[in-house]
């Protein structure tokens, strides 16, 4: 009892040496909470991008290279898939819903993706979470085009816009625009937090009609162009998609359908599952992961580093009161062990406020995130990896308070209570 | 038996080489009021401490109330020291943040020395009885020295050891102040061994002891 209280009313004494260290042990927790917060939201986002889907099906390339095309907009197919074996495979009775894909073209920077209305009915990110609108329909007519989220909010497009899009989908190259073929924009999807934010969305023959006059992909001399208003949906024909996302009836039959794909006798397809590619990559981004977290260890050991400065530093001042203790018959245990608690107190002082400024900062600024960078703070606010880290970081603070007590202890046995400096 | 009893003591600083004190014999009757002199650095608050068993002599015994400190454990030291000694400093006797009626009460949580009922009489008698919810570090020097008298004393211990208390205090108040002291102590038949350089309140102890002629047996 009167450890405790000789313990509070010294810490409170010395009110600002003690609030900023236990500050400083505040800001580390806040930030090693924070950036652990922030890794697992991106692993969620990252694993959540694309659900429901058993299936993704491009022609013969790496997984990897298939999944990032796909679902994360990165990267360009080398082989297209023909409109028949789409078909075939779409119409497979094993098979419940497709959504094909098809991809080349970009507005601004901004991948565009050609799909039907399957897109919309079927497409499923984080669980259970649709394809949304925000304002305006989804496209139909020919020359309709629909905007994600981010690309609506940067570029500040109304509906009823017209906007050219542009062949090739590297950004930051010269484009060839599509200047004769504008499209008229019918909606604007909201935000999803996914790549869907940063898309385009077309129609099959939109994209079919769009390229209609190309060769080889070369743009057509002014002789070849044919007009735009000369088009109709029900006279284009579409040639190839560059892949599709499929549901499984029944999800054991998913590997067996996986298997037949990519022995496809008709054309070279490759068939993954989302969730077991996504896996691999995001260990293989690991690294990115690591450094995060010795980064926010790093800092755990800046703020403990601060709090030896502090205490060895208040501890000089404070032999006079050792001394005074001492002569009182205090042994040298109980001095260590008052000084050991005291900066157990500020240690969990420092976890306490850390845990308040991460949980708080990310309260306040959670719905800001999600707006500026569609970053979705989903999953718990603590996990029990978190509560058992804040304990070693508290085990870690009694172990510091203990290296100046003991120095402190080992002094006083010399010196007995005078005071030498 | 005597209440104190040093015989053959040397003790000598962990970084130091020769020994800073050298005592063949020393001892101190119950209820004496020892006036123990000399010089500064001759080693009178090495000795202080060495009674008090906050040092422990290399060489020599050391016996208070019967019970030889050098037989006791460190913690037995603080225990035996919680329980019947007093000892007040110089200067800079109280803890600066706690209150006068904490830091008089502080010994009572270290020993086993009952004394809660002492307060008032102690704290009426140095005349400090309405300052006990102050911090002490709004006291007067002279006011902290009483309130270092009232924790010395309080739970009666058998024995006081002071530090030069009076030191920083005029002439008027060291008279004053040592016969409050004496006054207390004598109530609990506490005996009282007073170090200072300062010989001119010789004269109120009952008995005056040159450290330097102590030590010089030896020499």
């Amino acid at each position: 009892m009167i450890f405790l209280r000789l313990a509070w009313k010294s810490l409170r004494n010395r009110l600002l040496a003690t609030s900023l260290t236990a500050l400083s042990i505040a800001l580390s927790v806040a930030l090693l909470l924070s950036v652990e917060r922030t890794r697992r939201a991106a692993e969620e986002g990252f694993m959540s991008a694309i659900s429901r889907t058993d299936l993704i099906v491009g022609g013969r390339t790496g997984p990897l290279q298939l999944i990032l095309y796909t679902v994360f907009n990165l990267g360009n197919a080398t082989h297209n898939i023909s409109w028949e074996s789409y078909q075939d495979w779409a119409k497979n009775p094993m098979v419940e819903w497709t959504i094909p894909y098809s991809l080349g073209d970009s507005y601004k920077g901004y991948r565009v993706v050609a799909t039907n209305g399957d897109f919309f009915t079927h497409y499923r990110f984080r669980g259970d979470r649709a394809v949304e609108f925000a304002e305006g329909v989804k496209p139909n007519g020919l020359w309709d085009v629909v905007l994600g989220a981010e690309v609506a909010r940067r570029l500040s497009h109304r509906v009823g816009d017209d906007i050219v899009l542009s062949h090739g989908a590297t950004k930051g190259e010269s484009f060839q625009d599509h200047r004769d073929k504008p499209f008229k924009i019918t909606g604007f999807l909201r935000p999803t937090g996914t790549p869907i934010d940063r898309s385009v969305y077309i129609t099959l023959p939109g994209m079919e009609a769009l390229h209609i006059d190309w060769q080889d992909g070369a743009a057509p001399t002014a002789a070849k162009r044919v007009a735009a208003d000369s088009l109709k949906v029900e006279n284009l024909k579409i040639h190839t998609i560059t892949a599709f996302f499929l549901r499984t009836k029944s999800r054991i039959e998913t590997l067996r359908l996986q298997r037949e794909i990519n022995t496809y006798k008709e054309e070279p397809l490759l068939a993954i599952i989302p969730g077991a590619t996504l896996q691999e990559l995001w260990h293989s981004l690991g690294y990115a992961e690591r450094v995060l977290r010795l980064i926010s260890a790093l800092v755990v050991v800046v703020g403990f580093a601060a709090m030896l400065i502090a205490l060895t530093t208040t501890l000089n001042e404070r032999r006079r009161e050792m001394a005074i203790l001492r002569s009182l018959g205090a042994g040298g245990g109980r001095m260590v062990g008052l000084l050991v608690f005291e900066s157990g107190l500020l240690t969990l002082a420092g976890i306490a406020g850390g845990t308040a400024l991460s949980l708080g900062a990310f309260a306040a600024l959670g719905p800001w995130l999600e707006n500026e960078f569609g970053f979705y703070l989903v999953g718990p606010a603590l996990t029990g990896i978190d509560l058992l880290v804040l304990t070693g970081i508290f085990l870690g603070g009694l172990l510091i308070g203990l290296v100046p007590a003991v120095r402190a202890q080992r002094q006083a046995l010399k010196d007995g209570l005078s005071v030498r400096t | 038996m005597s209440l104190i009893e040093v015989s053959h003591v040397e003790f000598t600083y962990p970084s130091g080489r020769a020994p800073v004190l050298r005592l063949p014999e020393f001892r101190v009757e119950k209820g004496e009021r020892i006036f123990l002199f000399g010089p500064s650095g001759t080693g009178k608050t090495t000795f202080l401490e060495i009674m008090a068993g906050v040092l422990r002599p290399q060489k020599g015994s050391v016996r208070i109330l019967g019970q030889d400190l050098g037989a006791l454990s460190p913690a037995g030291r603080d225990r035996f020291r919680a329980d019947h000694i007093g000892y007040i400093f110089q200067s800079f006797n109280l803890i600066p943040y706690l209150n006068v009626r904490e830091n008089i009460e502080l010994p009572l949580h270290f020993g086993s020395r009952p004394g809660k009922n002492q307060l008032d009489h102690l704290v009426k008698s140095l005349g400090i009885g309405d300052l006990l919810a102050r911090p002490v570090t709004e006291l007067s020097v002279g006011q902290q020295q009483r309130v270092a008298v009232a924790r010395a004393l309080i739970g009666s211990p058998e024995l006081i050891l002071a530090d030069e208390p009076t030191s920083a205090l005029d002439m008027d108040h060291r008279e004053r102040f040592l016969k409050l002291l004496f006054d207390l102590a004598g109530e609990s038949q506490t005996t009282v061994v007073f170090v200072s350089h300062d010989r001119s309140i010789q004269k109120l102890f009952t008995r005056a002891v040159s450290l330097a002629d102590l030590q010089a047996v030896t020499a």
